[in-house]
């Protein structure tokens, strides 16, 4: 059960996603550089992590996404390897064409910092099968350009195939606009790949895993993801 | 050779940044400003002499970094 985390310049939460995986698994993650080219051969478990790379030159992950080892993480999302990407690996992986769609500016142009409700839209993903479908979760978001903006054919299809991930709510699962931090549209905060394997999303589930900061609703991730991979075997 | 590729919004995709741009515009005080949609400029050197390649780097340099072709569109100028 190999999780491995790109460090790209300018990311920040990567010992923090580890840390999440260590908590729950027992197991270390392992960095691997952005300049590297090759994946540890055991890699089951891609994780982008948040931060701003290259300080969010030209268009937030654009630069990350043409990094040397994304060629070797394309490669093992083409194998049906699991990626998990997010914040700033949610922008990685979509200016990189693992997931459909971009980030754009809030709508409301402020970076938002705060508490977050989220809905889990189903359940039964390598990244959600320790939670419930509608299940309202608390975790955080931190994020200036977390606007998810699709072309109305990609929407459907994300409806239609049913791969959205997670939607903004408030503590009862509702989706008012006052829940929605950034405009995003059909208050999309997290989107799955075609073959379920690749999860983008713009809050943190790594940064509620302790009690002590405010919830742990983030473990049900890290726990599915561990799950989904010692059933696997 | 220079070369200048500007990078826009496509039509129809939401601006905020556009639109509080215009918002300050108009609480200037500036008047006749109909709307605003913000983009970026990248003035390019390029080694070559060659127009033909010179557009080539340039369309292939838009296409894989400079614009996110789902919501930008890019325009290439060469100088002379």
């Amino acid at each position: 059960m190999r999780a491995v985390v790109i460090r790209f310049p300018g990311i920040n939460r990567e010992t923090d996603a580890a840390r999440a995986w260590k908590l729950v698994t027992g197991r270390e993650a392992k960095m691997v550089w952005h300049a590297d080219t090759e994946l540890p051969e055991d890699t089951d478990l891609v994780v982008l992590p948040g931060g701003f790379s290259y300080g969010d030159y030209l268009r937030c992950g654009a630069i990350a996404a043409r990094a040397p080892i994304m060629e070797a993480v394309r490669a093992h999302a083409r194998r049906g390897g699991l990626v998990l990407a997010i914040c700033n690996g949610f922008q990685i992986a979509c200016e990189a064409g693992l997931l459909p769609g971009i980030l754009m500016r809030n709508a409301a142009l402020h970076f938002v910092c705060r508490f977050q409700h989220l809905r889990v839209e189903r359940a039964d993903t390598a990244f959600t099968n320790a939670y419930a479908t509608g299940q309202v979760i608390k975790v955080c978001v931190a994020h200036g350009e977390g606007n998810y903006v699709a072309d109305d054919e990609t929407l459907e299809r994300l409806r239609g195939e049913n791969l959205i991930a997670f939607r903004y709510c408030d503590a009862n699962g509702d989706l008012c606009e006052d829940a929605n931090p950034n405009g995003a549209a059909e208050a999309i905060a997290g989107i799955y790949a075609s073959n379920l394997r690749i999860l983008g999303m713009m809050p943190h589930p790594e940064n509620l895993v302790d009690p002590l900061v405010g919830g742990s609703d983030g473990r049900g991730l890290f726990e599915s993801l561990a799950r989904a991979l010692v059933e696997s075997v | 050779m220079k070369a200048r590729v500007t990078v826009t919004l496509k039509q129809g995709v939401l601006d905020p940044q556009g639109k509080a741009i215009e918002g300050a515009l108009r609480s200037l005080g500036v008047e006749g400003v109909a709307s605003v949609r913000q983009g970026k400029v990248f003035d390019i050197e390029l080694a070559t002499r060659d127009k033909a390649s010179a557009e080539e780097a340039l369309k292939s340099a838009c296409d894989k970094l400079l614009a996110n072709t789902v919501i930008e569109d890019y325009r290439v100028e060469i100088a002379g």
